[in-house]
């Protein structure tokens, strides 16, 4: 009983229906199968409203934490987005990036502390766009969403995260992306001691969560430390740690919180395998990396290419035979009109013959 | 100036040197890099400490993964008072005298260009793949087939309306432009170019050029271990 009310504290509030959609720069470039899952989801699987803004901007954090992008400027960018939400009806603003969520996290609190701040967005923002500004009721990322309904998603389930031949659970990373729950802990589910919103979907849905020792080092995106080529080796290099740490415990996937993470710890796979040679899953291959909606879209029965999952480095295929995914080879590469558009090149951590593809060594 | 910015109030309580930070940081296992040495230079309070800093390769390590947050027993946060000495470096014009400094125009010239352009941080068509080689032979796929392979998955590819990677229309570009150009995103932009364009010529480049922009992305002449 003990355990029970202290972990209490560590739960957050998350709304129940009429949510603001915020799209993601990351998510919407890599993943932008798993933004229409989302929605999908959320209208046609649970019953909610969600409202998709066709004129919400970038929230320009990548900007601001690369320090191109000044504090007042974002402040006036996000104070937008949230007269937006409030001119469309709305006080649930639910949104699809970390790195976007900490930011709105923290301006929110910079607002409460500093009201001198919040004065000043809210004039810059009646000049710059004649809009007013409005806080929201609650804000989640679009995560906690899907943790708050995962019970509900369980209910629907055609699919658990079970390996149909062994009839095991399937053994999961979770990665939570640094901004959820660092920068403000109360703001996550489970705060930065305990992030429970990943392992809270897995464990609904029949997977077993896998503990290793850099389980919460950074994916190694560092943005200027990516943004800038010259800076990459440090992106690579803390990616890596985190491969060489979990590789032992030999997980079935890795899925993430956050785009950015998805697409750094897929991509930096691709290309350790082609320096290196090495590769961290079973087999042979690399550790598919899905993101969270990618997983509840199999667990409810999509299709994997309608959830984008070609997009991927690392071939999902043998996690899609674990799970018993019933799906067609030839519709993994075809484009809009249904036509079949070419493959790309073979790759080292898919175990093709060729070798490097690109001389990374130089 | 720099103390008086929210995020050094907010971020410098009383630094006990304790060296937490430093014991998590993904930047200080792969740089020469120490953050608590740099509270310690801003808590001193010496002028002459901190333009020290705002002329020096070490501000600009670390990742922003703000993981030295949580774990300060002071409550502190080191990723705070770099983002503070990094926008002084810049309104200043001392970011230009080190290498990873001089960095920040190829930042402002691709993620600060597709923000002004586009109203997104990224878009598929400015990730060239040849500037991309991680990106892998799966984003070379996308890049030469993106109307192919985005259209699956929205409807708004390039077009106004609702859904992923949408443009955006004139009104809302022009409440964009007008946000940078009222709060300082705007001037921020051009400090960065004028200061870098004189730091270029003081350097024997015609400007910051192409040639100019091309070394700050891809050159390291220092070592970093």
């Amino acid at each position: 009983m003990v355990e029970r009310a202290k972990w209490a504290e560590y739960e957050k509030a998350i709304a129940d229906d009429h949510f603001y959609y915020a799209r993601s720069c990351i998510r919407q470039n890599f993943f932008p199968g798993s933004e229409k899952a989302f929605l999908d989801i959320l209208k046609n699987k649970l019953g909610k409203d969600i409202y998709d803004d066709p004129i919400h901007t970038s929230c320009t954090g990548i900007g601001y934490h690369s320090d191109i992008v000044p504090l007042e400027t974002i402040m006036t960018v996000v104070a937008r987005q949230f007269a937006l939400m409030g001119e469309a009806g709305y006080e649930n603003f639910a949104t699809s990036c970390i790195t976007s969520f900490g930011i709105y996290t923290e301006i929110l609190h910079t607002w409460e502390e500093f009201p001198e701040t919040k004065e000043r967005t809210a004039d810059y923002l009646m000049k710059a766009t004649g809009r007013e500004l409005v806080v929201p009721k609650n804000l989640a990322h679009t995560s906690d969403v899907m943790y708050h309904f995962r019970k509900d998603i369980a209910e629907k389930m055609v699919r658990p995260l079970v390996n149909v031949k062994t009839g095991e659970p399937l053994r999961v990373v979770e990665h939570i992306g640094c901004h959820y729950a660092k920068i403000f802990p109360k703001s996550g589910v489970g705060g930065s001691e305990f992030p429970y919103v990943l392992a809270g979907m897995i464990e609904s849905w029949g997977g077993e969560v896998v503990d290793y020792p850099e389980r919460r080092h950074c994916c190694g995106f560092g943005f200027r430390n990516y943004l800038v080529q010259a800076n990459r080796g440090y992106s690579i290099a803390n990616s890596q740690k985190k491969l060489e740490s979990m590789a032992p415990y030999r997980p079935d996937f890795i899925v993430c919180n956050c785009p950015g993470c998805s697409m750094f710890l897929d991509k930096w796979q691709y290309a350790i395998a082609e320096m290196e040679g090495i590769t961290y899953g079973q087999r042979g291959c690399g550790i598919p990396v899905l993101t969270y909606e990618e997983m509840a879209g199999l667990v409810l029965g999509y299709d994997p290419w309608e959830l984008g999952m070609q997009m991927h480095a690392v071939d999902v295929e043998p996690l899609l035979n674990k799970m018993g995914v019933e799906y067609d080879p030839s519709a993994k590469y075809l484009g809009k009109s249904g036509k079949y558009i070419g493959k790309p090149a073979p790759t080292v951590v898919n175990r093709a013959v060729e070798a490097s593809v690109y001389k990374l060594r130089g | 100036m720099l103390l008086e910015d929210v995020r050094v109030k907010e971020g410098l309580k009383a630094c006990m040197n304790c060296g937490v930070c430093t014991a998590i940081c993904p930047a200080a296992e792969f740089y020469d890099y120490d953050p608590r040495q740099i509270i310690t230079a801003v808590q001193s309070r010496s002028d002459v400490e901190i333009e020290r800093l705002l002329r020096s390769e070490t501000i600009w390590y670390c990742g922003q993964c703000m993981s030295c947050r949580p774990r300060c027993p002071r409550g502190n946060t080191p990723g705070y008072i770099i983002q503070a000495l990094r926008t002084l470096s810049q309104r200043l014009g001392l970011f230009v005298e080190s290498e990873k400094g001089r960095q920040q125009l190829a930042i402002k010239r691709t993620i600060g260009h597709n923000i002004w352009n586009s109203g997104y941080c990224l878009v598929p068509r400015t990730i060239d793949p040849d500037k991309h080689p991680e990106q892998g032979t799966v984003w070379r796929w996308v890049f030469d087939h993106d109307k192919d392979v985005y259209g699956r998955f929205t409807p708004s590819y390039g077009k106004e309306g609702a859904g992923a990677l949408r443009k955006f229309d004139e009104k809302t570009m022009g409440e964009l432009h007008r946000i940078f150009d009222i709060s300082g995103g705007t001037a921020l932009f051009e400090d960065i170019e004028r200061y870098s364009d004189a730091k270029a010529r003081e350097m024997g480049y015609n400007g910051a050029d192409e040639e100019y922009m091309n070394d700050v992305f891809t050159k390291n002449t220092m070592e970093i271990w």
